[in-house]
């Protein structure tokens, strides 16, 4: 095709060219355009070199931001901080393409496996039973912490006490009517006092996107080990990990003491 | 689909750039776009709520954003694409001159094969990538390094994701505003005017097609 064939004159910008540039010389890395200072590839290691000190000096700057537009965000009514790196509040992950909504006649808590009763729940019958209120931090394993969060709902205790467990059981294992997601504890932990099926939080009902109507909330542990959207417990003879234990998460998820990092504990 | 009867037989074209670029640049596109929008579904509540699949995004994300430099290191083998790299990094007194007249948003800005902003960019977020690359492996990996650094990687990780979003949709809007540029990596060639009046001093090499 004769359009490739015809490379047009451009003589008429040699003249510029050629004032700071040397036109004896013309290789093949690009003719006199491929000519002066490096500086494109100094941008690529100045770009290194910052994200390496961008790393080292990430504490400090991620202190000052908190205490500066961090703290401002807590208070942004437009929530359009939220979208800024660690803008404060809870980020919402699930492990499903989609979570059916459950309410007041669908919803069901069954407690079963190695129980002398078993039973289930409508939210009626929880709400009916006694009401603990907490308030922690919450501290996610991929970093963000939300402080002092209340969280209202029954023990844990309470219910696996009402289902009389039996001797031989070592663990309890939960599931989660989103289809997929699972988590277990041992009954020592399970029979903590800050262990609840949470019902409520931050005072209201638990939304949807909150894992509502119910979830379990372990407030001394990490938050994937709160369980959203909780529909079963299955009192077992071991622990078997959950969904994000089996992809590497620890399951004794203690705050600081697991998953190699070093928060401050919630509890 | 056959696409709109080209002018080049009505106007002079002149090559700018070869198959082996084309490919390379629709890759590393395909694949960057991969990685904003997995970012996305991992990031933005609404998006996450939307999507769910958490497990299923972090494996695509992870993945297109290893494979990210892969396109341009087998591009490597091109001679042409070589020699677009070498005028990439280099920078003539015109490229100081065009800096100039952009900053102060005045005409006038003269510019080889490619101006001084393209040059900037390609070097930026050549770094860019390589920086997200490798705070992206302390997150993935994480025994392999102390904690310490694992928070930090985060931070730069979230903060230059953003950074890197807002500069990829300058390079989006700028393309977006000139078709002629669009063409040219599209089908390799571009209108003779535009290439005189756009890139005044770029010099057409001797065999074009290689």
């Amino acid at each position: 095709m004769a359009r490739t064939l015809a490379p047009a004159p451009m003589g008429c910008s040699n003249r510029r060219v050629t004032k700071d540039a040397n036109p004896a010389r013309a290789a093949d890395g690009g003719g006199e355009d491929g000519r002066g200072t490096p500086i494109g590839r100094r941008v690529v290691l100045g770009m290194l070199a910052g994200g390496a000190a961008g790393v080292a000096a990430a504490p400090f700057l991620q202190r000052a931001y908190d205490n500066t537009l961090g703290a401002a965000a807590q208070k942004d009514p437009t929530g359009l901080s939220g979208l800024l790196p660690a803008g404060g509040g809870f980020r919402y992950y699930s492990v499903t393409g989609s979570v059916p909504h459950k309410d007041e006649r669908s919803y069901r808590l069954t407690v079963d496996g190695l129980v002398r009763h078993r039973a289930s729940y409508r939210l009626a019958d929880l709400r009916a039973l006694p009401q603990t209120r907490l308030v922690r931090d919450v501290q996610c394993v991929t970093g963000w912490r939300v402080p002092k969060t209340p969280f209202q709902g029954v023990r844990l205790s309470a219910l696996l006490d009402a289902a009389g467990v039996r001797p031989q059981a070592k663990a309890v294992r939960f599931t989660c009517f989103d289809g997929a997601y699972s988590e277990s504890l041992t009954l020592e932990q399970a029979r903590r006092d800050d262990v609840l099926v949470a019902l409520r939080m931050q005072d209201k009902p638990l939304g949807h996107d909150h894992g509502g109507p119910v979830r379990l909330y372990v407030a001394p542990m990490y938050f994937y080990k709160s369980a959203k959207w909780l529909s079963k417990i299955t009192v077992t003879d071991h622990v078997e990990p959950g969904y994000w234990e089996q992809l590497g998460y620890d399951v004794d998820a203690w705050v600081g003491r697991s998953n190699g990092r070093d928060d401050v504990p919630t509890t | 689909m056959s696409r709109p009867p080209e002018r080049a037989t009505a106007r002079p074209r002149v090559p700018r750039f070869t198959r082996a670029e084309h490919w390379v640049h629709r890759a590393t596109a395909t694949l960057m776009a991969v990685c904003v929008l997995t970012a996305g579904c991992l990031y933005l509540p609404f998006l996450a709520e939307l999507v769910g699949r958490r497990a299923l995004m972090v494996t695509v994300h992870e993945w297109s954003g290893i494979l990210l430099p892969v396109p341009l290191l087998l591009g490597l083998g091109s001679r042409a694409l070589r020699a677009d790299l070498t005028r990439l990094n280099r920078f003539g007194r015109h490229d100081r001159q065009w800096l100039r007249a952009a900053l102060r948003r005045r005409g006038g800005r003269p510019a080889g094969k490619f101006n001084a902003g393209q040059k900037l960019y390609a070097a930026w977020i050549a770094g860019a990538v390589l920086v997200m690359m490798g705070t992206g492996l302390l997150m993935w990996f994480t025994h392999l390094a102390p904690l310490v650094w694992r928070t930090g990687a985060t931070f730069v990780h979230d903060w230059l994701a953003l950074t890197v979003i807002v500069v990829i949709a300058g390079h989006v809007w700028m393309a977006y505003r000139d078709p002629e540029s669009r063409r040219g990596l599209r089908t390799g060639s571009v209108d003779a005017h535009w290439a005189r009046h756009e890139h005044p001093l770029w010099k057409q090499e001797e065999d074009p097609t290689r």
